[in-house]
């Protein structure tokens, strides 16, 4: 409402470097990733180049997304793009959305 | 000279398709279809990568009508459009993405175009309802396979051959019962499975198509929602596994079918069980179409399309008869149990399956020697990397001395389909090549595997 109101919320978490661990920790297990989770990028893609997950890698972190976070992806969302485009962003997108 | 109409359905007001749910009837189609035809350049062959079913569907009708013949190749890599373009020099694309990448000349699809016949195709919008036959002779598709010498090998197919396997088939499957069936697909109608099961197993049995593509499970269980009873899943082994493994709620399906890779009658069951549906699974190759099918759930045994038969020659198996039009040798290891039955035991060694893409060692051998710097290097199939999805995965053992893994798979990302890229890619001193100089896959994978565990940290 007004600015006053906005003043007084906590800011968005803009990176929760926590999950961001915890997911790197998870695409490496159920991925079989040849990397170590702490040295993914967070702002790399994770499509193609980047980390080089491809469609059927994106099924696996759907299926984690889900029973992890209680979170359905959906491909014709606006935000489906965005949340591909990074570890951080797809961090922030569940921080944003997780049921659990 | 013997055709074969494009489309089944007896009425101009039968619905063919569905998209976004509107409902698109066989005239409206048909007018498409035409309208298309007219605005393509004059050229013969056809790259159709419309990623919305409906799309792609009249693009593939409008080269039909207009004796153009579409190129279905395995994948899009910049050397694959290379090797299509030479293959074909009048080439163009068809595409309905705006930001569509391929190498060749792009023709863009219409837009404001099906629900608007009569305001854009005058022409075509006449009450008389009449289907074109395309003759039986007619070259419809190029489907390529990756081959093994680093050259797309094309297999021809007459528009005779796709549509008397889908008039095979279709009763087998129980589909041309006259009920109007929806079909949801999760395959692209670009994919073999996809152009027989989804494209014209509507087309040829009188059923109706989704143009949407779902892909995550939360979209597989919204698709099959909307879509009018009886609905039909087309799908794979690993769509299922992920659907079954998600906490998605799945609305009630009449049918699911799945092709690509063997389903393990354990998933067959579950789906069967935890959907109150039936699964039916389709055994086809690139070279043939499909030939069979087996419940799953139920038997291990094939059974043929009426009509083609299997025989044995030189320890060769060989199909033939029904729609196949000449003896055609078949890549998997077939046991023959009946006339009409046969089991399944894998593929033939050099064969490598990854999620429904097809290609082989000796291809992708040569695609990794084919990089400057490299000095040997071998891929090897990973048993132990079946993840949820349950698809094996590649690795690859590369001598380049002074090249990194990542300059390696950037060179092959150019060159082969992201599925197959290896993971590891491990760079190594020498290969563990015996005194012939061969590199069995056994040895390989006992060779990666020691690699891999050295590189293991403490």
């Amino acid at each position: 409402m007004s600015d006053k109101a906005s003043l007084m919320q906590p800011p968005a978490p803009l990176a929760d470097v926590g999950l961001q661990r915890e997911l790197a920790a998870l695409f490496v297990q159920a991925l079989n990733l040849e990397v170590q989770p702490q040295d993914i990028d967070p702002n790399a893609p994770l499509y193609g180049e980047g980390l080089g997950l491809d469609s059927i890698d994106i099924l696996e972190v759907a299926l984690i997304v889900s029973k992890q976070y209680g979170i359905h992806l959906r491909a014709d969302s606006q935000e489906n793009q965005q949340i591909f485009r990074s570890m951080r962003h797809l961090a922030e997108y569940i921080a944003a959305h997780r049921t659990k | 000279m013997e055709t074969i109409p494009l489309l089944s359905h007896g009425s101009p007001t039968a619905i063919i398709a569905y998209r976004g749910g509107v409902p698109i009837t066989a005239q409206e189609f048909l007018a498409d279809a035409a309208h298309l035809a007219q605005r393509l350049p004059d050229s013969r062959h056809v790259l159709n990568v419309c990623a919305d079913r409906y799309h792609f569907t009249v693009g593939l009708a409008a080269c039909l009508i207009s004796q153009r013949v579409s190129l279905l190749p395995s994948t899009h890599t910049p050397q694959v459009i290379a090797q299509l373009a030479a293959f074909a020099p009048d080439a163009f694309c068809l595409t309905d993405d705006p930001r569509c990448d391929i190498e060749l000349p792009q023709v863009y699809y219409p837009g404001q175009f099906q629900g608007s016949v009569t305001a854009s195709a005058p022409t075509t919008a006449s009450s008389s309802f009449s289907v074109p036959g395309i003759p039986t002779t007619q070259l419809a598709a190029i489907v390529f396979t990756s081959g093994s010498t680093g050259t797309p090998v094309p297999y021809r197919k007459t528009w005779g051959l796709l549509a008397r396997c889908i008039q095979s088939g279709a009763p087998r499957l129980g589909l041309s019962d006259g009920l109007r069936h929806t079909l949801i697909g999760t395959v692209p109608g670009q994919h073999m499975y996809g152009l027989e099961s989804t494209v014209l197993l509507a087309l040829l049995s009188g059923n109706a198509f989704c143009a949407e593509r779902p892909f995550y499970p939360a979209d597989i269980a919204a698709a099959v929602k909307a879509a009018p009873h009886p609905r039909v899943l087309i799908t794979t082994p690993i769509h299922l596994r992920i659907l079954t493994m998600s906490e998605v709620e799945f609305p009630p399906v009449d049918l699911v079918v799945s092709a690509t890779a063997p389903l393990s009658p354990e998933l067959a069951r579950e789906v069967e069980r935890k959907y109150r549906t039936s699964l039916l699974e389709i055994y086809g190759s690139t070279e043939t179409g499909q030939i069979a099918m087996r419940r799953t759930a139920e038997t291990a045994a094939w059974r043929l399309w009426p009509g083609v038969r299997l025989s044995v020659a030189d320890d060769r198996v060989y199909a033939q008869g029904g729609h196949i039009e000449q003896r055609t040798l078949m890549c998997d290891v077939i046991e023959i149990t009946g006339t009409e039955e046969f089991l399944l035991h894998g593929r033939t060694a050099d064969m490598v399956n990854v999620a429904g893409k097809r290609s082989s060692f000796a291809y992708l051998d040569s695609q990794l020697n084919a990089i400057p710097g490299v000095v040997d290097g071998a891929f090897f199939l990973r048993e132990d990397s079946t993840g949820s999805a349950g698809v094996a995965r590649l690795g690859a053992v590369v001598v380049a001395p002074g090249l990194s893994a990542a300059a390696l798979t950037e060179q092959l990302r150019l060159r082969i389909d992201p599925v197959f890229l290896p993971r590891p890619l491990l760079l190594v001193e020498e290969l563990p090549r015996n005194a012939a100089g061969k590199l069995p896959q056994q040895a390989l994978q006992g060779f990666a595997e020691s690699q891999m565990r050295t590189e293991e940290p403490p």
